[in-house]
């Protein structure tokens, strides 16, 4: 088992939560991981990528090899278009529609999504409404990890799990948000793929 | 996961593999990516447990200073900083190869190939082969938590100081780490030789003397090293050198089957031995390094030919930037499919100023108040209020190293440029703005400088600020009228006074200090954040 999944987003959206639920799910399975971050100047408001590798054997490179990687799971569309030189052809794009307009000269919208259309693998959830509807707007992030969820190897419960003992220490209530929240994007992801 | 395996950053294995080898003085000042090294440190319940001292310092040069003086004492010591830190520091630790260790002391430079967050790509091998000590480069975060514990080790038995130098995917990504049983810390005893430290010229020619005699010894000591690894390949056509993180490149492309003998190092003075053994076998050596060129340029030094070596002088692989598996793929020949172009519709996303942040008001105030003057006469320096060069602001013209500003805005006003402006943070001022401030009060030189005061050290992640609460009493000791030391606070509804404030002190035929103080707003909702949730705890 091998999966190399480009993590990508503004600063400040989160995408370090998502590596840690993730990653957690994984060190319980006794997966080997590595999870490059990026810290300092990119956090402000610009682009910032993490590379989640995890595997059964030993992993070498900090950085996922351009053209390998299984996934790129983003927290927004444009951030999503940045790292498609990393996905292999097989590979899957689970991307958050809703943009992070913070520049002056973000591209139509339209013209994203037809990038991301072009890919037969692809996921385009607004995680953000969704996250919404539930009360929740902070639990975006579960969202998108439940419409990944089929294709990050792990089973379902499996990351329920590692949810659960992630959000633990702030009590059930958020456990149970979250935990719903990935439910939801588990179920969009089903019916989109079917549509 | 095995129990004692902890998911770690390099930077944060490096931490812990000071606590376990014994340390009990960890200094640093932050930077870039070498920050979380002492971040885990002074938030580790275990090193409080075992009264380890984990501090910041005041500059970089403090920083080694501080270390040379315990392990003076006979204590461990570990100090920490970014790439260019070394440079701020660099007195100081050429000369404690000279001094010699007692305890033992390793120095940790996180170099930043590709400019994450740096102003430039240097590596600081080259400073451990100027001070004459060895180098150790993991290559990953078990060998980060490895080669520290066993850095201490290596300082003890030669009684000098080590270099750990990492890069940042090393220092910046986390992985499963196995550590080790914990060794008691040191007892305090000071050197035998009460004079060792005294680097008189007599005394020195004998320390320099002392250390050079040991390089024979150095190299052996490379030579054996576990971490320099020689791995045989059936196909000679080809003989890699991989150092450090690049081995992983390599092994990566290659999924731990490789075709060509390697010779991983990640221990310095560089293996002669070794090198010269895997030289004779092939046709083509091809050295991978991250960084510059060194060990490179070092091979022409003992090879009598090196027509057979190739690497960054030849143009195989690039000068400039980290590696990446692709580069190494590309380097060796090996198949690379990269995956589809990014469309032509993406765009930058670029940095910038979080909202509410202080310095945005004060870069608006700066603006007004000079925009009767012709533009390019503001000196600015390192910190998050950088992004005043960028629009809208474009308030800024300079970025060098750290108080650059200070001294160049006085020798700006020397040559005759009226107002000359510095701006600089409140932690960059304590770094090494101070100095530059007296320069320019000595010579009562005209500039102008604001001091933006938010209370902590902002670009890095927030870490607490030496300047904080002291500023004025800072700049009054340093000889500056105090009528001209005007507090500002940075906010909109304030924006025509603070205008006013500035455009009377550039007009000021003195120095003029100007300290706008309003707190970072990234700190601040830390800081509410832990007090809502303190109050939760408390119900
Ligand atoms: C010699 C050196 N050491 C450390 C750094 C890393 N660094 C960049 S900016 C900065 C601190 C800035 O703090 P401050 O001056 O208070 O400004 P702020 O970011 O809070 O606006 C540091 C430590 C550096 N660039 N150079």
């Amino acid at each position: 088992m091998k999966k190399d999944i480009i993590l990508a987003g503004v600063g400040g959206q989160g995408i370090l939560s998502i590596a840690a639920t993730i990653g957690l799910a994984a060190i319980k399975k006794n997966l080997n991981i590595k999870q490059a971050e990026v810290h300092g100047m990119s956090q402000r408001g610009g682009e910032v990528v993490s590379h989640l590798r995890i595997s059964d054997s030993q992993i070498f490179s900090d950085l996922i090899t351009k053209g390998q990687a299984d996934m790129i799971l983003s927290l927004e569309p444009l951030e999503t278009l940045r790292y498609l030189p990393y996905l292999h052809e097989s590979g899957w794009i689970i991307s958050n529609s809703e943009p992070y307009t913070n520049i002056p000269n973000y591209p139509d919208l339209e013209l994203v999504y037809n990038e991301i259309r072009k890919y037969k693998n692809h996921v385009l959830i607004n995680a953000d409404e969704i996250a919404k509807k539930l009360n929740a707007p902070l639990s975006a992030n579960m969202v998108l990890i439940g419409a990944a969820a089929h294709y990050l190897g792990f089973e379902p419960q499996e990351i329920e799990d590692a949810i659960r003992e992630q959000f633990s220490k702030k009590g059930e209530d958020i456990v149970n948000v979250n935990i719903q929240a990935f439910r939801e994007g588990l179920a969009f992801a089903k019916e989109y793929i079917k549509a | 996961m095995t129990p004692n395996k902890l998911l770690l950053l390099g930077d944060e294995a490096i931490a812990q593999a000071a606590i376990d080898a014994g340390v009990s003085g960890a200094y640093a000042y932050p930077g870039t990516p070498s920050s979380e090294i002492l971040e885990y440190l002074i938030d580790s319940k275990e090193a409080k447990q075992k009264g380890i001292i984990a501090q910041w310092t005041a500059n970089e040069k403090t920083a080694v200073e501080a270390a040379i003086g315990a392990s003076y004492v006979g204590k461990r010591t570990i100090v920490a900083m970014k790439h260019v830190g070394l440079n701020v520091a660099a007195d100081a630790f050429i000369n404690s190869a000279l001094t010699g260790a007692n305890g033992g002391m390793i120095v940790v430079t996180a170099d930043d190939p590709s400019m994450h967050s740096s102003q430039n790509e240097q590596d600081n091998r080259f400073y451990g082969d100027f001070a004459h000590i060895p180098i150790l480069e993991p290559s990953n975060q078990q060998e980060a938590y490895d080669m520290c514990f066993y850095g201490f080790q290596l300082s003890e038995k030669f009684h000098i100081p080590i270099l750990l130098r990492i890069t940042t995917r090393v220092a910046h990504s986390r992985a499963g780490v196995l550590h080790k049983d914990p060794l008691p810390q040191n007892q305090i005893s000071l050197p035998t030789d009460l004079k060792q430290y005294i680097l008189l010229p007599a005394l020195a020619r004998k320390r320099w003397s002392k250390l050079l005699s040991i390089q024979p010894a150095l190299i052996d000591e490379s030579e054996n090293s576990p971490f320099n690894k020689f791995i045989d390949g059936n196909d000679k056509s080809i003989g890699i050198i991989a150092s450090g993180i690049a081995f992983n490149y390599v092994m990566e492309n290659f999924q731990g089957a490789n075709p060509y003998p390697i010779l991983k190092i990640s221990q310095y003075p560089i293996p002669e031995k070794l090198i010269k053994k895997l030289y004779n076998e092939v046709d083509r050596l091809i050295v991978i390094e991250e960084g510059y060129p060194f060990i490179e340029k070092m091979l022409t030094s003992f090879l009598c030919d090196n027509l057979k070596v190739e690497g960054k002088l030849t143009g195989l692989l690039p000068r400039e930037g980290e590696l990446n598996p692709n580069i190494v793929a590309q380097a060796l020949g090996l198949p690379n499919i990269e995956g589809k172009d990014v469309p032509s519709i993406v765009v930058a996303r670029p940095p910038s100023f979080c909202p509410g942040c202080s310095h945005i008001d004060s870069y608006n105030a700066l603006n007004e108040a000079l925009k009767d003057y012709s533009k390019g006469r503001v000196f600015s320096d390192i910190g998050c209020y950088t992004l005043g060069a960028t629009p809208p602001f474009e308030a800024i013209n300079s970025c060098v190293d750290m108080g650059a500003s200070i001294s160049m805005a006085k020798a700006a006003s020397d040559m005759g440029l009226r107002p000359a402006v510095a701006v600089i943070g409140d932690s960059t001022f304590t770094h090494s703005g101070m100095t530059g401030l007296l320069d320019a009060v000595v010579y009562n030189a005209p500039i102008t400088v604001i001091i933006l005061d938010n209370s902590t050290t902002g670009m890095t992640g927030g870490q607490p600020s030496h300047a904080n609460q002291r500023l004025v009493s800072i700049c009054t000791g340093l000889g500056v009228n105090p009528e001209h030391i005007r507090i500002i606070k940075p906010l909109k509804n304030r924006h025509q006074e603070n205008v006013q404030v500035i455009k009377e002190e550039l007009a000021y035929e003195g120095v003029s200090v100007i300290i706008p103080t309003r707190e970072c707003v990234q700190t601040l909702n830390r800081r509410m954040r832990a007090k809502f949730k303190e109050k939760g705890e408390n119900k």
